[in-house]
């Protein structure tokens, strides 16, 4: 027990706060990620096809980042601190070997920061057109952004690229780092949730809002557009998880004994849904005999590594726990695949969203559904792989910091961050509401968007000389 | 010159645009705190907010960059400072999480009750950040950061004269630059009366911080004895040189000229963060880790050589664009 919740010693204080912080920055990086292509798309039909609604939702949605995207970049900041903070440790010997990606990234989060900043203040004096380009540069810097991230988490699943002697760095191959073995599969994943999440996420308002009985135009656009982006990334990300279930059956076959609580190394090995993990294998939950042989090499003959292959003290903690995140990340996504083939199903039809009443209350609730298989995966992914910080290099309890007051921070991130979050949705809300008034008083707030050019705001000049 | 050399340079670069960029910003968030209540104050913080508003985020960066270029290129370094000095980088963190928020949300929540409250926090943390940072770079100037995890004291590394000092001469800076600053942009704002308000704290919060700055030196002679040595032999002319444009700018302050007397300020921030990283070479920590010895296997400090490259050529033409883009009014806060 003292594994799932840690309340002892300054690592455990560390590891609740990363988890704790990183669980809350991803959900805001998933919007930075995945919101201005969305954006971009309803900006796009509001100029291409001289679309007043979709030109609103843009301009709205970019409102509504300007807010998310701020909260991510603290955030996010936090982050990077933490590393110092938290893992001195770590950073002191790897820094020179994952440091590299995150100096990439650095790239990225500039152009991000620079081109959102322009397009968000740009709305009211730049030309259409040019507008909408620099709204290109966001999504591509969001990509590679969450590409280099997310690749360091990979190399801490699969360290590749770095001589040690006398335990300190000497040579690293920078190329090997960066495209270290896990990349392939978890890159892709990440972004796909990160379009997932967002997508789901924002469909879900308006989901909402039409069940409250708004069913204009707007409203069907506001939801159609994220969700069409979501339900085409929703069967690839199924592929992707699935390869990478593979991969890490081959790669970090500790972690994968961990959330399928596989205890022997063996063939023909049932795969459970549920179930508690204990010594003895699982303990209720649902068998299905060979297929989890059978899903990693498709032969029931497949031998799958057990949790005995390494000593007691080499195993992730909280096995149940691992499993059940697993498993709930498989079914959420299954799930999600279900919304996406009705909605993409009726719309081959007859070019309309479902008009059943179920499907609007099923995508009101797939947004937090997307974030929550979002977190247990990354659940799966650090946890599984404890006790290392570097996989069988670096165990975590080597990585921390020898300062004290780590509970004091863990205490301080809690209560701060859950009044951010509060702030956040409170903030969002309000906004949505002003929306609504102007929308039922049919007027703009008299913004109009690529209007001309006045020399200087009217508030500021010929005050009290 | 050693890529090692190279990249501390680089990091250099980096201490110097966020110490500019996000020193003028902090600044402007002391001045939207003190600038009270009142027609004439509400039109200060007003201007404060039009100011900072697009350039806010991209001015930041600047800070991941350098904590990124220290933690790839001197990870010893970097893992030796912020286990020591785990304080107060903590309440330096906690400040730029209270300022972020404090400014996503009085943008956005224009007309909710917690605007006022918001505005507070963000003027607030503007004087914790700087503080807290300053606080660090006197411990390590001074020699207090040890190699290794969590080695150095907690509490005496930082909590000492020399680091506060240190920490109030961040502050003054801090609105020292902002005021300057914030000067042409009432004059682009149009606003000869806030033009002129923010004209007379410029010039005091120059007095204040070049007095600050003298006792710095002297306390250093007694506490920080090689980083003494460093400014006043080889960093002397850098010292002197921002001595010099702190003066000039104070002259063309005095006279109304406010055009040179943005670059001029700027000079002097810069001249003085290069003065202590010749005083300090070749010393990352001082007398305790060399450059050289703290840097890491050649193909990283290439690496970072590279990316540093690709964000001139990338980041830099980015950068023009959006301050082109700000000076020209062609963008700008909107309602939220
Ligand atoms: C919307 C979110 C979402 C959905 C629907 C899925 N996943 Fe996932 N999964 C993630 C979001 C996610 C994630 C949060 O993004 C993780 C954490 C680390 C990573 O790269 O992706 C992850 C990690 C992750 C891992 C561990 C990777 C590692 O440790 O390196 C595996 C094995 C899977 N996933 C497998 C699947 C399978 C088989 C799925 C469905 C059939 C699935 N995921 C759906
Ligand atoms: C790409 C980015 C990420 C990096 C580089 C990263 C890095 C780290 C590091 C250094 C630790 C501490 C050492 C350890 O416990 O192994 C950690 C722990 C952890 N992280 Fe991540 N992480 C990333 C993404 C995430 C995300 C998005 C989540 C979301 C929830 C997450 C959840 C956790 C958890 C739960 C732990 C604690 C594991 C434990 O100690 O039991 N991580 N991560
Ligand atoms: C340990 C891991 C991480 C660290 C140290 C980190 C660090 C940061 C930092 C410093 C920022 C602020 C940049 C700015 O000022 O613009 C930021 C924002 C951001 N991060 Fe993270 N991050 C981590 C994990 C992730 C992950 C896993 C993703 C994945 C997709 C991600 C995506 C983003 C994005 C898109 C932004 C832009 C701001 C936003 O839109 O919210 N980050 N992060």
């Amino acid at each position: 027990m003292s594994n799932v919740l840690p309340i002892a010693s300054a690592l455990e204080a560390a590891r609740s706060q990363m988890a704790f912080t990183l669980g809350f920055h991803i959900v805001l990086a998933s919007l930075g990620v995945a919101f201005p292509a969305m954006m971009l798309i309803a900006n796009y039909r509001g100029l291409r096809h001289d679309d007043a609604d979709a030109m609103l939702l843009a301009r709205r949605w970019s409102k509504v980042a300007a807010v998310t995207f701020a909260v991510g970049a603290v955030t996010g900041t936090v982050l990077s601190f933490e590393f110092g903070l938290l893992w001195p440790a770590f950073t002191a010997k790897f820094g020179e070997v994952f440091g590299i990606l995150f100096a990439i990234e650095g790239i990225f989060f500039f152009l991000e920061a620079i081109f959102i900043a322009i397009y968000i203040f740009g709305w009211k004096r730049l030309p259409g057109w040019a507008h909408f380009w620099t709204g290109v540069p966001i999504v591509l810097s969001g990509i590679g952004g969450a590409f280099s991230v997310v690749a360091v988490n990979s190399w801490m699943n699969q360290p590749r690229g770095y001589t040690l002697s006398h335990g300190d760095v000497t040579k690293v191959e920078p190329l090997k780092v960066i495209f270290n073995p896990a990349v392939p599969y978890e890159v892709p994943h990440m972004l796909l949730a990160a379009y997932m999440v967002t997508g789901f996420l924002v469909a879900s308002v308006y989901a909402v809002g039409m069940l409250r009985g708004r069913r204009d135009r707007l409203h069907r656009l506001g939801l159609l557009i994220p969700l069409t982006v979501a339900a085409i990334a929703t069967p690839i990300q199924l592929g992707v998880g699935d390869t990478a279930a593979r991969a890490i059956a081959n790669d970090q076959p500790v972690k994968f004994a961990g959330m399928e609580c596989v205890q022997h190394t063996s063939t023909h090995v049932t795969e459970y849904l549920g179930g508690r993990c204990t010594a003895d294998g699982v303990k209720g939950g649902i068998g299905i005999p060979g297929l989890d042989s059978f899903l990693i090499g498709f032969s029931t003959d497949t031998k799958v590594t057990g949790l005995d292959s390494v000593p007691a003290d080499d195993r992730p903690p909280a096995n149940t726990m691992l499993h059940w995140a697993f498993d709930a990340m498989v079914g959420i996504g299954t799930a999600l695949m279900g919304l996406a083939l009705w909605l993409g199903l009726t719309w081959l039809r007859r070019r309309d969203i479902p008009r059943s009443h179920w499907f609007l209350r099923a995508t009101a609730v797939s947004g937090v559904a997307a974030i929550a298989a979002m977190e247990c995966g990354w659940i799966v992914t650090e946890v599984g792989r404890q006790p290392w910080v570097v996989y069988n290099v670096m165990r975590t309890e080597n990585a921390a910091t020898g300062a004290s007051g780590v509970w004091v921070t863990f205490t301080v991130a809690l209560l701060l961050y859950t009044v951010l979050g509060i702030a956040t949705v409170v903030t969002l809300r309000t906004m949505a509401r002003r929306w609504r008034e102007e929308d039922s008083q049919d007027e703009d707030g008299g913004d109009e968007p690529y209007g001309p050019r006045p020399s200087a705001p009217a508030a500021l000049s010929g005050g009290p000389g | 010159m050693s890529s090692a050399d190279a990249v501390a340079g680089v990091l250099w670069v980096g201490v110097s645009l966020y110490a500019v960029f996000a020193g003028a910003d902090f600044g402007a968030g002391f001045w939207g705190l003190v600038a009270g209540g009142g027609e004439r104050g509400r039109r200060a913080r007003e201007l404060v907010d039009w100011a900072i508003g697009p350039v806010w985020e991209a001015n930041h960066v600047w800070l991941i960059f350098v904590l990124v270029v220290l933690w790839t290129a001197f990870s010893e370094a970097f893992g030796s400072i912020f286990s020591t000095l785990f304080i107060p980088l903590s309440l330096a963190a906690l400040g730029i999480v209270l300022r972020g928020s404090g400014f996503a949300f009085h943008h956005s929540a224009r007309r909710l009750r917690g605007r006022l409250f918001a505005e507070r926090l963000f003027g607030v943390s503007s004087l914790l950040t700087p503080f807290f940072l300053g606080t660090v770079i006197g411990a390590v100037a001074s020699g207090r950061v040890p190699v290794g995890n969590a080695e150095g004291d907690p509490v005496t590394s930082w909590l000492n004269p020399l680091s506060l000092l240190v920490g109030v001469l961040f502050v003054a800076t801090c609105a020292y630059l902002a005021a300057v600053f914030l000067v042409s942009d009432a004059r682009r704002a149009e606003a000869p009366d806030l033009e002129e308000y923010f004209r007379a704290r410029a010039l005091g919060a120059a007095l204040v911080a070049g007095g600050l700055a003298v006792a710095g030196i002297l306390v250093m002679h007694a506490d920080a004895r090689y980083i003494y040595d460093g400014l006043t032999h080889e960093g002397l002319p850098l010292v002197i040189l921002s001595g010099v444009c702190g003066l000039g700018a104070l002259v063309l302050l005095r006279r109304a000229a406010p055009r040179g007397a943005r670059p001029l300020a700027v000079g002097a921030v810069v001249a003085v963060v290069w003065g202590w990283g010749v005083a300090q070479y070749p010393y990352l920590l001082p007398q305790k880790l060399t450059v050289a010895a703290g840097a890491a296997p050649s193909a990283t400090l290439t690496a970072v050589l590279i990316v540093f490259g690709a964000a001139v050529v990338l980041v830099l033409p980015a950068l023009a664009l959006l301050y082109t883009l700000v000076q020209r009014s062609m963008i700008e806060e909107t309602e939220l």
